[in-house]
């Protein structure tokens, strides 16, 4: 199959309209040099064997687990309504909304969109979306460093891991000096962080919930930040903002996180969602697409994509950021999952996975040899200490069935007993319970 | 239409959860918590479901309407793909389940995914590695101009410079630029290629790549291609290319076989995944040879006993650029079309597209002046308004006019270097007849630019909204919702 309507008949009228006698006249200024040494692909297949084909390999993964794992990425519940919507292709086929008159669906969610992720930071400003949690952060933290001239940044070692690496990646040519703080505790240093702001700094990175689960409050690393000219920058948690204290209350100057909690699965890594909002007088310093209201020649409202001169179709090599396609789908599903949420829901869907990773840390302290980490309080995610190397005892947790939760020592020298546990709104009590019987006896064993 | 904030009911709700099914024992203290709640929409579900269908139905999409975004490869996106990416099998799962012990073992399949599609865009490219961790084009991009720096970097090479033609996407100079390169900007000739002779001026011990497409932004394939390629390795530079517009050229010829080391694939353009109104795309990126040593990592590999893992263990790599393996919802949508056309579907796919640009070319010609008098192109053609600007009628007019006949507009205003550009990619998926109504409507706004201009002016008149003032929106802007009483 190839999808490919034109008639024989019809192929013959557009080749005489164009004046030639064959499709390979077309293609007579590629030389015979430079035609394929190889191409070597197997025949094609019809639709439902390709599908019984991805079924048998998608029957090689262990999809049946049960999910306490976390670190980052959320197996919440996705309402019906979020597929049925995002699903609609009127939406999934079109593109980027250059054309706003005949775009003006797309305009407009994106405007919502903007709406909810300022409302869950407190933040004045958000983008139309950025690839994930990790590039958010970089193209943050290139902000801060455009935004003040410095090219210091201090990093907060409970930010994920995985966004750091990738932090030093996109810096690796670019004279961006990083310095590591630690985690004392479960939670950021203060200490070693004043020790390193000065004059040259240019932002703090820190996560709200960290890594490891804890809940922090970071007003005075950023009153502190902003004496030495820095700006603070949070990685945050969505689902977690239907309660903890918001960005915008810490003073915190750009929050950055991955949406993949809102309304998208989890589907191995992506696509995700990277949302970014700042302040106000930041928003000329903003990457990507950003949608705005405005008036037809009428004065009716409608929405456009706007401040474009700071992209790269524009500005090309002084664009603010190289991103031109975005995550749009996946915004959109985030929007329409808060909305379905609404004001209420999001805040009880926040206290019951508060709830439940409270009352999991109650039933897994009762093991024998498991210590649950308390030394600050966290959201839906936490730290235990077990008996054995967690990457033991996760494998042994597979053959009951459960993704038991992530090994830190991957992670983190030193710990490797650790286990880092994360209890979602679809973690019933039945569940946790025989997740903690679980581990029980493999502890034993 | 109203906001959905705007037709918030307080009290209301869309979706229910669960009753909380354990103690409600603990109290987070009162400084981590915020003081109020996200003021988000109050809406039952059947509000959110007229909304949201009612604003789908305020666009223009491939499902609806011809779509003929120059460069932007709007073709077709079959529905099995969809089905495919929705199996749970493959949305539910955990991306850091490979990180668990013995891990690589939980998601065999998914690995598998990634391991036969970097395969297959091997042999389709002539590259000799792919990874598909970058999350759209210009993420593809970035990540090849890092692989650049690495491979210079490893060879004690100090270089400053990345050459890019003035017809490139604006990402190109982009990407090299937040890489940590200057650009320089070659011009292109009266003949529509790049400056051959400027080019050899500026190449330099000091260039560390040059980036072009091939076909290029005008939609032409340019002979010299290996001429190009081979001046740059004599000075010691990479070869970029910009797979955006593969879709010309699929089985004509391979981006390595023509001297490029370095690559990316929009997945989404090539291979017909959605466009998602802007997103999710995919970029994965191809190197040759020795450059594979510093592709990104994870790097999916096969073992002996012909399970699969992921390999971190790569002393030369540029480390991470994306969380895990990339998009990978959008990278199996791909591998499922790519299995479903195989090697002569594929063939015919750039035959069809190329074909069908070349039928708009040779039926529009004689009323829109085609960049640089070339009487061919490959998959797309640009044609400018400047004859119609005479008569006051700018490209924009001509957009303008088209949606209101039922057509999404081509690409305008780029490449930058053609006045009035319209940059039409028909896509092998269009019917003849749909591309002759949308001839007739392009000949039409030309025939109307000479006799009422302001029809053109004052279109479009059957949308939900009339022109935008998109200068008041830059100048005041207006990016999120209040709510009244704040």
């Amino acid at each position: 199959m190839n999808y490919i309507p034109h008639t024989d008949s019809e192929k013959e009228q557009m080749l005489d309209a164009i004046g030639v006698k064959s499709v390979g006249e077309l293609f007579e200024h590629i030389l015979p040099e430079l035609r394929p040494k190889s191409f070597d692909l197997p025949a094609g297949r019809s639709e439902f064997e390709v599908i019984e084909y991805l079924k048998s390999l998608g029957r090689k993964n262990s999809s049946h687990l049960t999910d306490f794992i976390g670190g980052g990425f959320y197996d919440h519940y996705i309402p019906s309504a979020v597929d049925a919507l995002a699903g609609r292709s009127e939406f999934y086929t079109a593109y980027t909304p250059y054309q706003p008159e005949c775009s003006q669906g797309w305009l407009q969610a994106i405007y919502e969109y903007q709406t909810v992720i300022c409302e869950l930071t407190g933040l004045d400003v958000s983008n139309a979306s950025l690839y994930d949690g990790g590039t958010a952060l970089y193209e943050a933290a290139m902000m801060a460093v455009r935004l003040t001239g410095r090219k210091k940044i201090i990093v907060d070692s409970g930010v994920n891991l995985i966004y750091r690496t990738m932090l030093y990646t996109y810096t690796s040519n670019l004279c961006v000096e990083f310095v590591e703080t630690p985690v004392v505790h479960g939670q950021s240093c203060r200490e070693d962080i004043y020790k390193h702001l000065d004059d040259k700094t240019a932002a703090v990175i820190v996560q709200n919930p960290n890594f490891f689960g804890a809940v922090d409050d970071f007003s005075d690393i950023v009153r502190q930040s902003h004496k030495s000219g820095a700006l603070v920058i949070a990685s945050v948690y969505p689902v977690s903002l239907g309660m903890l204290k918001t960005p915008a209350e810490m003073g915190v100057d750009i929050a950055t996180g991955e949406g993949q909690s809102m309304g998208i699965p989890l589907s191995f890594g992506g696509p995700y969602l990277g949302f970014i909002a700042v302040k106000k007088e930041h928003m000329r310093q903003l990457p990507g697409r950003i949608a705005g209201a405005t008036v037809d020649k009428d004065g009716k409202r409608g929405f456009v994509l706007t401040l474009q001169a700071r992209e790269q179709h524009i500005r090309r090599e002084r664009a603010t950021s190289n991103i031109c396609s975005n995550e749009a789908l996946c915004a959109l599903r985030a929007l329409i999952y808060s909305s379905l949420l609404g004001k209420e829901g999001f805040r009880q869907l926040a206290s019951m996975n508060y709830q439940k990773a409270e009352f999991a840390k109650k039933v897994l302290s009762k093991i024998k040899g498991v210590e649950v980490k308390r030394s600050s309080p966290t959201f839906n995610e936490f730290t235990v200490c077990l008996p054995i190397n967690a990457d033991e005892a996760v494998c042994r947790m597979i053959d009951k069935g459960f993704a038991c939760g992530f090994p830190l020592g991957r992670f983190y020298k030193g710990l490797d007993n650790y286990l880092l546990v994360a209890v979602t709104e679809k973690r019933s009590r039945e569940e946790i319970m025989r997740f903690a019987n679980s581990l029980e006896s493999v502890l034993c064993a | 239409m109203r906001l959905i904030f705007e037709k918030s009911s307080p009290g209301r709700r869309g979706v229910s959860l669960p009753e909380l099914d354990v103690p409600f024992s603990a109290v987070l203290d009162e400084k981590y918590c915020r003081k109020e709640p996200a003021c988000l929409p109050e809406v039952s579900e059947l509000d959110a479901v007229r909304h949201f269908s009612n604003l789908s139905r305020m666009n223009f999409s491939v499902d609806t309407n011809f779509y003929p975004l120059g460069s932007c490869t709007m073709k077709y996106n079959p529905k099995f793909t969809e089905a495919a990416a929705a199996m749970d099998e493959f949305s539910s799962l955990h991306p850091l389940l490979p990180q668990l012990l013995g891990g690589g073992m939980l998601a065999q399949g998914a690995l598998e995914v990634l391991y036969n599609t970097e395969h297959l865009l091997c042999e389709i490219t002539g590259m000799d590695a792919f990874s598909t961790q970058p999350l759209a084009g210009a993420h593809g991009e970035l990540t090849g101009v890092m692989l650049v720096s690495a491979y210079h970097k490893d060879k004690g090479r100090k270089r400053k410079y990345v050459i890019v033609p003035d017809s490139s996407h604006g990402t190109n100079p982009a990407s090299a630029s937040i890489a940590g390169y200057d650009v320089v900007v070659v011009p292109t000739g009266k003949d529509g290629f790049m400056d051959m002779e400027r080019y050899k001026q500026v190449l330099s011990e000091d260039v560390a790549a040059v980036m072009l497409t091939c076909p290029d932004t005008l939609g032409f394939f340019n002979p010299g291609i290996k001429e190009i390629t081979d001046l740059a390795h004599k000075a010691g530079a990479l070869m970029y290319y910009d797979g955006a517009n593969l879709n010309a050229v699929l089985g004509k010829c391979r981006p390595a076989d023509m001297g490029f080391d370095i690559m990316h694939i929009n997945l989404h353009k090539t291979f017909a995944t959605p466009h998602g109104g802007g997103g999710p795309g995919s970029g994965p990126v191809g190197v040759r040879g020795e450059l594979a040593d510093f592709l990104p990592i994870s790097r999916v590999v096969r073992r002996d006993d012909g399970t699969f893992a992921l390999d971190y263990s790569r002393r030369k790599t540029i480390g991470y650029i994306a969380p895990f393996y990339g998009n990978f919802g959008v990278i199996l949508k791909a591998y499922a079309y790519m299995l479903a056309l195989g090697k002569d579907g594929l063939i015919q796919v750039s035959e069809n597209a190329v074909l069908s640009a070349n039928y708009c070319l040779a039926r529009l010609k004689e009323h829109y002046l085609p960049a640089y008098a070339k009487e061919r192109c490959m998959h797309e053609c640009v044609l400018s308004a400047s004859a119609q600007l005479g008569k006051g009628v700018h490209a924009l007019d001509i957009a303008k006019y088209l949606i209101d006949k039922g057509f999404h507009p081509p690409t305008i205003y780029f490449p930058l270097i053609v006045k009035e550009a319209m940059m039409v990619e028909p896509t092998e998926t269009e019917s003849k007849e749909m591309l002759d109504t949308f001839i007739e409507a392009m000949i039409e706004a030309s025939k109307l630019a000479g006799a009422d201009p302001d029809a053109l002016h004052s279109a479009p008149v059957s949308m939900p909204v009339k022109r935008l003032d998109e200068t008041a929106a830059a100048r005041q802007p207006d990016l999120r919702w209040q709510a009244k009483s704040k």
